[in-house]
């Protein structure tokens, strides 16, 4: 399938495939936890989620994509960045990274409506790495570049990928984690700090600080805080009090996403700390739903895509 | 009573009324949090000050009784000090709502009056203990007898395996979670004794399913605060459906509305959304 079909086919099956509810299924009448969200308008809102793994159980990756869209539409997830399908390797090869791409683009064409695809790189291998944003960006349907452990962020391999991305107007989520304040971090594994160097020197092309640093959030939204190209993905650690409202204060809404990391945590405990923060309901809207739609805007005007 | 009539008669006093829960619990389902904190931790900010603030948004998410510990007390070591205004403040300012579970560090001097007061002064239904930061694991014989202390004063012990994430604590305040392997053995030991693990994360989990089927034919009770994965309460109960599983929240340190949304993440039957709301929390205290 060339580049034209692809994106023929995905707007088919974006077209076919069933609309978002934006509406907790499990919350008819009040259900169990009706009080979480604060009012309908943030109940119906629609969230989008900047950093999903697709490992339900299933037997093909739309079957698991399917099983869970239907758990996100208990709690009212509507669109979810997807990447990285398992298994997964700490440092993959090309092999291994086209493969996860695979299982990705193949959820794609029955489930554009519900995810946008995010291309898992390693930058270790950067040529392999650029073919490969060619092969699903550039021709493909993704909007968005995932970098995990392979590489640390300031290496200098990523620059040639930045560029890239920049001209595709693809999005990118690079993993960060602060493991006992450095020590316990994988080799390879980056820093928030270690992103803002990049950011650096890419000034203006918008980066995501997935995770923030993890459960050292506070470190984390320091790092990033000069760096206003930097966007913080609250997910994937603990829902400890005082992360978002942190990050708002430090950051101001406009530049803090809501991500769950799902399947290794829950949407409860990541929408929990957003829905649960003391900040106003138009910053909670804009982490929740407004600020990754704005980001993706740039890669999906250039695919067509109208949300 | 004295404290060595205490230590000796201690059997008659699991008789003692429970001043402390509110006897609307026993009658009207609703939600048991087993797992919220007064106080503060060290290391992050607070949201609930002041116990009023608490009890405001717990009975806004339809909270019916809270067991409370203090996290003022862990790294204190007047203990009885930390636990008489534990009291104290759910009593005067907890509005029904508040249920204190007193701080019990075993590796203190006299530590068996600090349990006789939770019981016989309080009437707290059950101690909250924290071994990882009190220093000894869960085969250490000082362990042991305060289980069988407690049970015989039909307190239910309360064990957090944890406060926070290892991966992420304050230099200074370094603690590794505590390892429940060796609770399996002890609670076998003491017939009767009643316990409940707070915060087991995944690794409790998502890795040691048997270990955690072995603890609950013990009658071990577990709570959903830290549990995770996406539909988290459901994939567990699929791997054991008899599971006394509870609702815990772990706030303030954690966002209530964390663990409130994992109840409609999961597509749970009304059993076993009754059962973990307030059935399992209900016959742990044998309220039911």
């Amino acid at each position: 399938m060339n580049r034209r079909t692809f994106l023929h086919a995905s707007a088919f099956a974006a077209g076919a495939a069933a609309l978002p509810p934006a509406l907790p299924a499990a919350t008819p009448s009040g259900g169990p936890a009706a009080t979480a969200w604060e009012n309908e308008e943030l109940r119906r809102l629609g969230y989008w989620d900047i950093h999903a793994h697709v490992g339900t159980p299933g037997p093909t990756p739309a079957k698991r994509m399917e099983a869970l869209v239907r758990i996100a539409d208990r709690v009212g997830v509507e669109r979810l960045c997807i990447c990285m399908s398992p298994p997964w390797s700490y440092e993959p090869t090309p092999e291994q990274f086209r493969r996860s791409n695979d299982d990705v683009l193949a959820i794609l064409k029955e489930w554009s409506s519900r995810a946008f695809g995010l291309v898992y790189l390693n930058p270790k291998h950067t040529r392999e790495s650029l073919d490969e944003l060619e092969r699903c960006v550039a021709d493909g349907p993704m909007v968005g570049i995932k970098l995990w452990v392979g590489s640390r962020a300031n290496a200098p391999e990523l620059d040639p990928i930045l560029r890239r991305a920049r001209e595709l107007d693809a999005l990118i989520l690079q993993h960060t984690w602060i493991k006992q304040r450095g020590q316990g971090n994988l080799p390879h594994e980056s820093t928030p700090m270690e992103l803002a160097e990049l950011s650096a020197r890419h000034p203006g092309l918008p980066l995501v600080c997935g995770h923030t640093g993890g459960g050292d959030w506070a470190l984390g939204i320091r790092a990033i805080r000069a760096r206003p190209e930097l966007h913080a993905d609250l997910g994937g650690g603990d829902p400890v009090y005082g992360q978002v409202e942190m990050a708002v204060r430090e950051l101001g809404a406009s530049r803090v996403l809501y991500g769950s990391d799902v399947n290794g945590r829950s949407f409860a405990s990541q929408l929990g700390r957003v829905l649960g923060a003391d900040i106003s309901v138009a910053d909670k809207k804009l982490i929740l739903r407004e600020n990754l739609r704005r980001l993706l805007q740039p890669a999906l005007r250039r695919k067509g895509i109208v949300t | 009573m004295h404290r060595r009539h205490f230590l000796t008669r201690a059997a008659g006093l699991a008789a003692l009324p429970l001043a402390a829960v509110p006897a609307s619990a026993a009658a009207v389902p609703g939600l048991i949090d087993t797992n919220v904190s007064l106080g503060e931790w060290p290391a992050r900010p607070s949201w609930a000050r002041r116990p009023a603030d608490l009890v405001a948004r717990l009975r806004r998410h339809g909270v019916t009784s809270a067991w409370t510990g203090d996290l003022d007390s862990i790294l204190q070591t007047d203990t009885a000090g930390a636990n008489a205004r534990l009291a104290a403040a759910c009593a005067q300012e907890g509005a029904g709502v508040l249920v204190p579970f007193g701080t019990i560090n075993p590796t203190l001097p006299d530590w068996e009056e600090d349990v006789r007061r939770c019981r016989e002064v309080h009437r707290m239904p059950g101690v909250r203990l924290h071994p990882n930061y009190h220093g000894y694991g869960l085969d250490d014989a000082r362990f042991l007898r305060l289980l069988e202390l407690a049970t015989r004063f039909g307190l239910l012990v309360q064990i957090a395996v944890t406060i926070e994430d290892d991966r992420s604590q304050n230099p200074a305040l370094r603690a590794a979670p505590v390892q429940p392997a060796p609770l399996a053995e002890s609670v076998e030991r003491v017939p009767g004794a009643r316990v409940m693990l707070l915060n087991g994360t995944t690794r409790l989990y998502g890795s040691a399913i048997p270990l955690v089927q072995r603890l609950n034919r013990s009658g071990v009770r577990f709570e959903i605060a830290t549990l995770e994965g996406v539909a988290g309460i459901a994939g567990l109960l699929q791997k054991v459906p008899d599971l006394h599983l509870c609702f815990g929240s772990h706030t303030p340190y954690f966002y209530f509305e964390a663990a409130l949304l994992k109840l409609a993440e999961s597509d749970l039957t009304p059993a076993q959304l009754a059962a973990i709301r307030h059935g399992h929390a209900h016959s742990a205290l044998s309220l039911s």
